[in-house]
């Protein structure tokens, strides 16, 4: 009975997540740090679980940084936004899906505030109208990309070639999930497991072999924050919270870290290499950092793709000891090529972050 | 030189667990009238040091238990000695012999 009135209550901490046909936004941060991440989402959706997605060159940024800086005013933001319907619409599709959270976020403040308000609503489909003579529909569903390799997971999981198990100890490796905060913190009812329950990583992980790890400042904010990464004075600030984070998590001894938002997961991993400058600390063992891994990247190593591949090359905290726990082939000649094999220049190593 | 423009702020986060509590222990020990504080702010109204500067003598109570051991060195030279404190406060509180006993420590520890 118990656990009825669990199941019960937990039902209200789920989404409705289309099955189908997904109108793909990208993310201005994945693309441009992590792009073999979006590529690899996209080829995980058509060739693995065979679903239909466009991806439309004509979409834009979201204006989401500028609006959270202060210096995109709300109309102009809602105005793109409503391209962006306009172009879901234009293609056939009702289901959008964006890459980025803050977008995620930004299309859910924008329609919650437009049900709220349908006058504010009207005067945007005529600025849009008069600036670009388009119309549009609302999405049907909206979900992010990781509620969809969420809901997917136990297929995904049926495909598995490298489980999250550390080969050479055969223990279940242990995963440090970082949710988003405009992901369900704003909404709550918006996210899987709300705000106070973060489930989309740790279900992903818990279905491919992983142990999530739950520690103090699990929902501590990655310290991003817009104005306080973009303007120097405060970056102090946003690197500090990142530092507590590490901290709260270095007892745990986690193998790797995985976050479904963009921002989240290139500051956690460049805030390393920062933070080892400026202090000496490394966060990992053996003077390496802990790997942070997007959950498309996560999904791919899995799925058995190339890690240059998926463009782990791209992150600041080496991977090879996550590969070598996860027992994924790899050559270490070809991390800085290009796809036609063409050396691309290994960076400068950091002082004290050992990199290879 | 710091070629970053800027550097991890400090957190101000007060951790129990981490700050020192020497302090709270040594003036427990040397003056245990501390101990009777009510938290009143008798002292802080009286305060001759206080209506000059930012000196608060039940501020300093709090510190003490916090074990903000920073913040109490810079603030304990202000006070003046004068005693009014101690004339006033209703528990009894030697509050001249607390600060007397809360520089000794820091300066023996600064040795």
């Amino acid at each position: 009975m118990e656990l009825l009135g669990k199941e019960q209550i937990w039902k209200e901490y789920q989404k409705e997540i289309a099955d189908n046909n997904y109108f793909y936004a990208r993310s201005c941060i994945r693309q441009t740090f992590f792009p073999g991440s979006e590529w690899v989402y996209l080829d995980i959706l058509r060739n693995k679980l065979h679903k239909n997605v466009i991806d439309d060159p004509r979409h834009t940024t979201c204006t989401g940084i500028g609006y959270h800086s202060d210096v995109v005013p709300i109309e102009t933001i809602m105005t793109v936004v409503a391209r962006h319907f306009a172009l879901m619409t234009e293609a056939g599709y009702e289901n959008l899906t964006p890459s980025c959270i803050t977008s995620f976020g930004i299309y859910t403040e924008i329609l919650d505030t437009w049900e709220h308000h349908p006058e504010i609503e009207e005067k945007i489909r005529e600025y849009l109208y008069k600036a670009t003579r388009r119309e549009f529909k609302k999405p049907r569903n909206l979900a992010h990309t990781s509620d969809i390799i969420y809901k997917f997971r136990n297929e995904i999981a049926s495909q598995i070639l490298h489980p999250l198990k550390n080969i050479h100890t055969g223990r279940p490796l242990k995963v440090v999930d970082h949710i988003g905060c405009h992901y369900a913190k704003m909404f709550p009812s918006k996210g899987i497991g709300g705000a106070e329950f973060p489930a989309v990583l740790t279900g992903m992980i818990e279905a491919w072999g992983g142990e999530p790890i739950d520690y103090p400042e699990r929902r501590h904010c990655c310290g991003f924050g817009f104005r306080n990464y973009l303007v120097m004075a405060n970056r102090g600030f946003s690197v500090a919270n990142s530092k507590k984070k590490f901290e709260s998590m270095q007892p745990y001894e986690p193998d790797f870290i995985v976050a479904n938002c963009p921002g989240c997961a290139m500051f956690l991993d460049k805030w390393q290499y920062t933070i080892s400058e400026m202090e000496g600390i490394t966060y990992g063992a053996n003077g390496y950092g802990i790997p942070v891994l997007t959950y498309e990247e996560m999904a791919a190593l899995v799925l058995g793709y190339d890690p240059w591949d998926i463009g782990l090359q791209m992150h600041q905290v080496a991977v090879e000891p996550l590969l070598d726990k996860m027992g994924i082939p790899y050559d270490p000649d070809k991390k800085y090529c290009n796809s036609r094999g063409e050396s691309l220049g290994a960076p400068k190593c950091p002082t004290y972050l050992k990199i290879k | 030189m710091n070629f970053w423009g800027y550097s991890i702020s400090e957190a101000r986060v007060i951790d129990y667990d981490k700050n020192d509590k020497s302090l709270a222990t040594c003036l427990a020990q040397n003056a245990p009238s501390s101990k009777l504080c009510i938290g009143c702010g008798g002292c802080t109204a009286t305060c001759t040091a206080g209506n000059l500067t930012e000196f608060n003598i039940r501020k300093l109570q709090m510190l003490v238990k916090r074990g903000e051991n920073n913040e109490i060195r810079q603030q304990l030279h202000k006070c003046m000695l004068c005693g009014k404190c101690t004339l006033v406060c209703p528990r009894g509180v030697d509050t001249r012999k607390m600060i007397l006993t809360l520089i000794d420590y820091l300066h023996r520890q600064s040795l």
